[in-house]
């Protein structure tokens, strides 16, 4: 099967007077039709900024992009502005992780989710009114007929992240861009949230990429699992060979480092250190000054992702 | 809606009250004597008793504050000093010429801050940003009637071009819409306008860049929509910010034009006000005041009632 979606050799830069920042340094996947691949990384690791880039959000005259991002057979990254406008919303939906500030305070829901319907169907007002509301149906929220009318801070956190998949959804993308999309809500309601996406990710056979700081998340939603550090790729597998047997040192760590069944009166395990500044792009491995298995090699040239086995790569020189 | 604007209009009420006790009694803390100016100096004291008996001055305070109240409810603001005919009529007059300039001065400077302040906001090079933040500064702090003054020398003493003074032709005998009076019009509303631009302006483009940094912009651009679709929605969410301000600086226009009416002798309430205090005009002082603020409380009330149907998340309450 084709790939929905190839990222090839991504950078990018932040470029303002005083500062520039390598945001994201060469990170390389694909993703296909009915997958969810989830990227795994601590704040500033370059995950979301990898996400956004998808669907070039970041202010054009700041960002310098670099590398390759084809959408079936078309390159995102040289997209004029009218067609980079049609594919967003249409072929590729994102999600926010806070609803409570990506919903426009002082439109009501109907109108958001109607304005985006009439935006790339061109449906009468009325048709993309009854579509908003067979959306709210479909993500479950009780008296869609009310809810559409109601102003995002009249609804639960909840319910407003379910209208933001409805209007994510509104438009049938093939892909789906998660931004952290439970990280805001309460744990039961995350729950719902993730088995919610599932669900819809299945019945429309989309292909998503869930970014998240979370690995119960990642691991519960995904069919691969990417771990970003410093802007690269660290590791690359499928969800049961990550859980199982992680390969990168700042994966095992992670790993390590979350609280699951029988832990009690254990010592938690912590990373030392933290990461490095983003001003200049290493000429080693990024990772080398926290790891414990540091070698003379690791910090001589930055490391390639080698595939250790089908499907599975890592960026380490210790990794056989 | 209507119930809202409704109960906000009882709540005006108590204001008033508290406006016309205040009104009153500021000018009557004032110094000067009103009827010392109406009469010769060495009038004998029978006249003096005479004509302050006449016009209640002899009264104690609050029995004076009563029988003004009382008669100014029906609609009766009394007689001037100075001319002898009705304050409403005289009010009225130069209350529709002030409002006259201080419409055209808003609707100039308010199209133009809203454009100037969004431009900047949007601005991406720094020039445009920091032009327009001249313009605003400029605005804010020249000196406006030393501007209505420098624009006469311009416009109307040098070119020639336009009126230096009046509110039209010698014979008008009222503002009316032709040629002649819109003249007139142009360097007073120029002058008046400057202060309202240089705020205004600072307000919008503050509140646009605020807007503009918020999440629900890039999720507007992430589902696609035009960018005169996102303009509509931030415009939308800077509103409430901007009327407030908007509001404020009309109601200074109304009350505040003094010096740019008495540069431009434009027959408005600043004009009769200047010259209600010079006479100690009592009446007159207190029935313009009186209507202005009137008019102040209205407008607030309207630009409250605005904010309320654009932003739902202000309590109606």
């Amino acid at each position: 099967m084709s790939n929905l979606l190839q990222v090839n050799d991504l950078h990018v830069t932040f470029v303002t007077p005083d500062r520039t920042v390598h945001a994201v340094n060469g990170v390389s996947f694909d993703l296909k039709r009915g997958e969810t691949l989830g990227i795994l990384g601590e704040s500033g690791s370059g995950k979301s900024v990898t996400l956004r880039s998808i669907l070039r959000l970041h202010p054009e005259h700041r960002t310098r992009w670099s590398g390759s991002i084809k959408l079936g057979g078309d390159e995102v990254l040289e997209m004029g502005p009218r067609a980079l406008s049609d594919l967003r919303g249409q072929r590729v939906a994102m999600i926010f992780q806070e609803p409570a500030t990506a919903f426009d305070p002082v439109f009501t829901i109907g109108q958001q989710i109607a304005e985006t319907v009439r935006r790339h169907t061109g449906k009468s007002d009325s048709d993309s009114w009854k579509r908003a509301r067979e959306l709210l149906e479909m993500v479950r929220i009780p008296s869609p007929e009310q809810r559409l009318k109601a102003y995002p801070h009249e609804m639960s956190g909840g319910m407003r992240q379910r209208a933001m998949i409805a209007l994510a959804l509104s438009c049938n993308p093939s892909l789906l861009l998660a931004d952290e999309p439970t990280t805001a809500l309460d744990a039961t309601v995350q729950i719902q949230v993730l088995l919610l996406i599932r669900e819809l990710q299945r019945e429309f056979d989309l292909g998503v990429i869930f970014v998240t700081h979370d690995i119960g998340v990642a691991v519960e939603v995904s069919d691969r699992i990417g771990v970003m550090y410093a802007g690269k790729l660290v590791e690359l597998a499928p969800v049961e060979r990550m859980v199982d047997a992680p390969q990168h040192p700042y994966s095992r760590g992670l790993l390590a480092s979350t609280v699951h069944d029988g832990m009690r009166g254990q010592r938690l395990e912590a990373i030392p250190g933290a990461p490095p500044d983003l001003a200049e792009v290493p000429g080693g491995c990024s990772f080398a000054p926290r790891c414990k298995f540091v070698r003379p090699d690791c910090t001589a040239s930055v490391p390639s992702l080698r595939e250790v086995e089908t499907a599975h790569a890592v960026r380490c020189v210790l990794a056989a | 809606m209507l119930l809202y604007a409704l109960r906000r209009l009882i709540y005006l009420v108590p204001v008033a009250f508290g406006v016309s006790l205040l009104v009153f009694g500021l000018v009557h803390l004032a110094p000067g004597d009103p009827i010392s100016a109406i009469v010769p100096p060495d009038a004998p004291k029978e006249v003096v008793d005479k004509l302050k008996e006449y016009y209640g001055f002899d009264q104690p305070l609050p029995v004076q504050y009563l029988r003004w109240l009382g008669v100014t409810l029906t609609g009766d603001f009394g007689t001037s000093i100075g001319t002898g005919r009705p304050v409403a009529t005289e009010v009225a007059s130069a209350f529709g010429n002030t409002l006259i300039l201080a419409i055209a001065a808003t609707l100039l400077a308010f199209t133009l801050a809203v454009i100037l302040g969004t431009a900047a906001a949007y601005a991406k090079s720094r020039i445009v940003d920091r032009l327009v933040t001249l313009i605003s500064l400029v605005g804010v702090s020249v000196p406006h009637f030393w501007l209505a003054i420098v624009l006469v020398i311009i416009f109307a003493v040098e070119l020639g071009a336009l009126p230096p003074m009046g509110i039209g032709p010698e014979n008008s005998t009222g503002w009316r819409f032709d040629r002649a009076h819109l003249a007139h019009m142009v360097l007073p509303t120029i002058a008046l306008s400057v202060i309202p631009l240089g705020v205004v302006t600072r307000t919008v483009r503050s509140t646009v860049k605020e807007t503009l940094s918020m999440e629900f912009v890039t999720a507007l651009q992430a589902k696609g929509m035009r960018d005169r679709q996102i303009l509509f929605h931030v415009l939308k969410n800077a509103a409430p910010t901007c009327l407030a301000v908007m509001g404020l600086q009309a109601g200074n226009l109304i009350g505040g034009s003094i010096l740019i009416e008495t540069v431009f002798a434009w027959p408005g309430t600043g004009f009769l006000l200047n010259s209600a205090i010079f006479r100690r005009d009592l009446p007159i002082l207190q029935g313009t005041t009186l209507v202005l603020a009137g008019f102040f409380m209205l407008l607030n009330l309207t630009v409250d009632v605005i904010q309320t149907m654009v932003d739902p998340r202000i309590k109606r309450g």
